[in-house]
């Protein structure tokens, strides 16, 4: 009878979307602000995921005469649940867990001053940034574009 | 206009990101955080070893030291695009 039953190939398939889905966001899409900032494409794997996985399991367990995955089905759709809940979790939850930082400096505040070394080891003052001409420029650049990051620790 | 990328990374460290991405503008290191605490964007025990460091944030600051545009993030993958640092600029004039 084993013989006879299909493989059930929409559970497998429905399995590996999720991490083609993760992987394409890491390794590309992360680049890009237009599929970063909300990640639609894993998402849309997600999806599609989810139909295959729900198809799978309803062959396996409507159809256990025909189809297999009783057993490889409800482990396989849990760890893609599980693996999607995860990255969903990340990007939608975790990556927001900001200070609200309501002391920053505002519009219109003097800009703290500091005293910082640059790559050369060289120490330098917002008011020397300010008042010292850049490259090849005779007058001293409109303003600086301070860039805070969190750094590649 | 000097952009001016401020992290708590050394200067070494920054170095070496200048020279795999790069970037030919100016890093500062602010290890002990400094000045991200003076500008109040410390993100408490978010660095490597429950290090602090800053929340990504951008600081436009004109030639009298007045500043003209802040952009603070609510999620640290989302940045400020470089079509809305230009507009800020542009308005300095």
């Amino acid at each position: 009878m084993d013989s006879n039953r299909h493989w059930n190939w929409r559970i497998w398939v429905g399995f590996l979307l999720p991490w083609v889905g993760i992987a394409s966001y890491v390794f590309v899409f992360v680049r890009y602000p237009i599929t970063r900032n909300v990640p639609w494409v894993p998402f849309l794997f997600f999806l599609v995921a989810l139909i295959l996985l729900i198809a799978g399991l309803r062959r396996a367990f409507g159809q256990p005469s025909a189809y297999r995955g009783k057993i490889a089905g409800p482990i396989l759709a849990v760890l893609s649940v599980a693996l999607m809940a995860f990255f969903a979790f990340g990007t939608l939850y975790a990556t927001r867990q900001l200070p609200a930082s309501k002391g920053a400096p505002k519009v219109g505040d003097k800009a703290p001053d500091f005293s910082l070394p640059d790559t050369h080891g060289k120490t330098l003052t917002l008011a020397e940034l300010l008042t010292t001409p850049t490259g090849s420029a005779a007058k001293p650049p409109k303003g600086v574009l301070l860039i805070f990051y969190r750094g590649y620790w | 206009m000097r952009p001016i990328g401020i992290s708590v990374d050394t200067p070494e460290e920054s170095a070496n990101l200048c020279k795999k991405a790069g970037y030919t503008y100016t890093f500062l290191s602010d290890a002990g955080a400094q000045a991200i605490r003076r500008y109040n964007i410390v993100h408490p025990g978010a660095g490597e070893n429950g290090k602090d460091i800053a929340r990504p944030a951008e600081f436009l600051v004109d030639s009298t030291g007045v500043i003209r545009w802040v952009n603070l993030t609510d999620d640290f993958r989302v940045r400020a695009t470089p079509e809305q640092m230009l507009d800020a600029i542009k308005n300095l004039r």
